[in-house]
């Protein structure tokens, strides 16, 4: 990994992540759907890790290119696991109380068809516009 | 196109099942079957419940009853016109507001500390990056000088989040002017309150906020040590924090001389073994030295004598989440958010009987009714609200009265409780709150480190008479000591633990005092908690001598004969309650 020693290497090396970030936020390009599973302690006690693991070998299967990633607490501890969805172009979609089962009609259905399915989880917080 | 029905609690009280039955009836009717509709969790604005969001514009309907099915399929499936009626109307301007965009407003929640929390890969530096991760260390190691870090961290208002609520600009301050050849950061994750977990949620979803942060709280202070104090039963956050450490260390975001600056900075982690007393900041200190996890006396404070007797500031993991955005945006942003000597947000950690479980951040100066109500979606089981308890085991119990207080330091300690590092525990009609009371005092009995008399042994005689009261046994005096106990410990125990741990109770005695009377006088709990006052009572009118109950008590505390009403001997009976469950007819009850 090279170093960052100036403002300048850090905001090269910021907007080169962007670009690829951005790109998994919005779905990119090649029509990859991103998939964010929520994996602090409590998530994955409450069955996340399966549900990490379960995308990952059955999109594999199913051929499906999706661009998984783990992240932090989203704050719905009342409907554990959750995991977000975007679709190429899409805006992100919450799903909560995710399983085994669930995981599997979210990919046939939202992620193949994009037809949504119960459990979703209305974002109802506003986050802090970074500069 | 989707149609989004709230499927919340409130709204599904207000009948969202009929809505999304209807609505599918008329899709089929008009011939629309190709749009779907969906039940979705809350949308945390029940007071305007049901909720129907269509998508993809974005239109929100309120208060949408089960016959508005037809005029939405026809007028806004169909011919793409928005049923004007049924949007949210702007209570200022009277103006109907259509797209959810522009309903920010309803939104009670805004994340500053847990931006990044459940968006960015906690593990890989990268995104943290992407996200104007250590672009505030940038700017204040280029740009800036350590007072007018100090400066912008003061001007923004910042108070400590891990209870106190002490000025952070100011505590920067103290340790800046105390000279020393080493000086020390130290964040402070022993996160202990029970219920409350914002702290392993922020360095499990963000850990590089916190090592930006304690960076720039180097810098400022003249430090070039940091240490992180976390207890070792949060193996997730402390694995996430070494790879966070390591991953810097390998940009050199942290080691020697950071941005070409000449500043030299790195962390270390110090593991915890989970006693609540080291989350105060000298306890902390001492079990950092290899100590035993007792206070000390302040003055010194950690400031002019803390870590191996060197100058050492200590803030919440909390605090820290918010220091970069704080440089990046500036505190006259900072400032405006918030009430007049509280600034910002707070994280709460809500539960207990509330639907809507969940890790909240607001501005200060929310009302609990807000929380409750709104984010939290209401009580369970449509039951009655009657307690809030805040900030732990040193907090107290709010009632119906302060659910419009607007929340925020100063506010909640004239409220009888605290801020604390941000449990929120909601509690409804069936909580007994002298058995509440109890609890805290249990576990601060548990905590106490026993160096000092007041904490040691007046907290194990508060929860001894507690017990008393509860088992049936209290007088009129027992309330009289509890008051004047409460009132030495407060006075003359050591530090913050034993200081604050009578206020369950006091704050209990203040709200609920007709409640200890009748525990008291009546030997009565109103809530059907505490056992030794309940009576378990067939009645005979009711009873058809079944023998159900007597053949299953454990104790054979039922007599009666067969096709005759039985009689509980309250001697003997256990109160376990498996009568109740066998009795088929209503039969029995508790007095």
């Amino acid at each position: 990994m090279t170093q960052i020693k100036s403002l300048a290497d850090l905001k090269a090396l910021k907007s080169n992540i962007q670009e690829k970030m951005d790109t998994r936020a919005k779905g990119n390009k090649d029509g990859l759907v991103a998939v964010k599973v929520a994996m602090a302690t409590c998530g994955i006690a409450a069955g996340a890790k399966q549900v990490f693991d379960y995308f990952l070998t059955e999109c594999e299967k199913r051929h499906i290119d999706i661009v998984l990633t783990q992240t932090g607490c989203m704050g719905y501890c009342h409907a554990e696991p959750t995991i977000e969805v975007t679709l190429p172009g899409k805006e992100p979609i919450v799903f909560g109380y995710v399983d085994t089962q669930k995981a599997d009609e979210i990919i046939e259905k939202y992620i193949k068809n994009g037809e949504l399915v119960d459990g979703i989880i209305p974002v109802n917080y506003e986050t802090v516009q970074k500069n | 196109m989707h149609l989004l029905v709230c499927g919340g609690t409130g709204c599904s009280a207000s009948q969202s099942a009929k809505i999304v039955e209807n609505l599918q009836l008329e899709l089929k009717r008009q011939g629309q079957e190709d749009v779907q509709v969906i039940l979705t969790g809350c949308f945390g604005f029940c007071e305007k419940g049901p909720i129907v969001k269509v998508m993809p514009d974005n239109t929100f309907y309120t208060e949408v009853k089960p016959e508005d099915a037809g005029e939405i399929v026809a007028e806004h499936v169909i011919k793409g016109r928005k049923v004007t009626r049924l949007l949210y109307t702007d209570p200022e301007n009277k103006e109907h507001i259509s797209d959810s965009k522009h309903m920010g407003f309803y939104k009670k929640q805004l994340r500053i500390a847990l931006r990044n929390c459940g968006f960015i890969d906690p593990e890989n530096i990268d995104e943290y990056v992407a996200n104007d991760g250590y672009a505030a260390v940038a700017k204040v190691l280029t740009e800036m000088s350590a007072e007018q870090v100090i400066e912008e961290i003061k001007l923004s208002g910042l108070r400590g989040r891990g209870g106190g609520g002490f000025p952070t600009g100011l505590k920067w301050e103290i340790a800046s002017k105390n000279h020393a050849d080493q000086k020390y950061v130290v964040c402070n994750a022993d996160e202990g309150d029970p219920g409350a977990f914002m702290d392993r949620s922020i360095l499990e979803g963000d850990p590089h906020s916190v090592i930006e942060a304690m960076t720039i709280n180097g810098f400022a202070i003249g430090a070039t040590k940091g240490l992180i104090y976390i207890r070792a039963e949060y193996p997730l956050a402390i694995h996430r924090l070494q790879i966070a450490i390591g991953q810097a260390r390998e940009y050199g975001l942290l080691g020697k001389n950071i941005f070409g600056s000449g500043f030299d900075f790195d962390i270390e982690l110090r593991y915890g073994a989970g006693a609540f007393v080291c989350g105060e900041e000298t306890a902390l200190i001492h079990s950092m030295e290899g100590l035993r996890g007792e206070p000390t006396f302040k003055p010194p404070f950690p400031a002019q004598s803390g870590y191996l007797g060197k100058p050492t500031n200590v803030n919440n993991v909390e605090t820290y989440a918010n220091i970069p955005i704080i440089i990046l945006k500036g505190a006259n942003w900072f400032n405006k958010i918030g009430t007049e000597k509280s600034k910002g947000t707070k994280v709460f950690a809500l539960a207990g009987q509330i639907n809507n479980v969940g890790l909240i951040e607001v501005p200060m100066g929310i009302t609990l009714r807000e929380v409750i109500y709104e984010i939290g979606g209401g009580i369970k089981n449509g039951r009655a609200f009657k307690a809030v308890q805040t900030g732990g085991p040193s907090g107290g119990c709010l009632t119906e009265k302060h659910l419009d207080t607007p929340i925020d330091y100063d506010n909640l300690i004239a409220a009888g409780s605290m801020m604390g590092s941000g449990g929120m525990v909601v509690m409804d009609d069936t909580s007994c709150m002298v058995s509440i009371a109890k609890f805290y005092l249990e576990f601060t009995v548990e905590e106490s480190c026993g160096k000092c008399t007041p904490c040691r042994v007046g907290n194990k005689r508060l929860h001894e008479i507690l017990e008393k009261i509860t088992k049936g046994n209290g007088t009129m005096e027992d309330l009289d000591a509890l008051r004047n106990l409460a009132a030495v410990i407060k006075d003359t125990a050591l530090c913050g633990l034993g200081q604050t741990s009578p206020n369950p109770v006091l704050s209990t005695l203040d709200n609920f005092g007709d409640e200890y009377l009748e525990h008291v006088k009546d030997k009565k709990c109103r809530a059907g908690v505490c056992k030794s006052l309940m009576k378990y009572v067939i009645d005979p009118e009711a009873c058809v001598g079944c023998t159900a109950c007597a053949r299953n008590c454990p104790v054979n505390a039922i007599a009666g004969e067969k096709k005759m009403p039985h009689v509980i001997n309250t001697e003997l009976c256990i109160k376990c309650g498996a009568c109740i469950e066998r009795c088929k007819f209503n039969a029995i009850s508790i007095k």
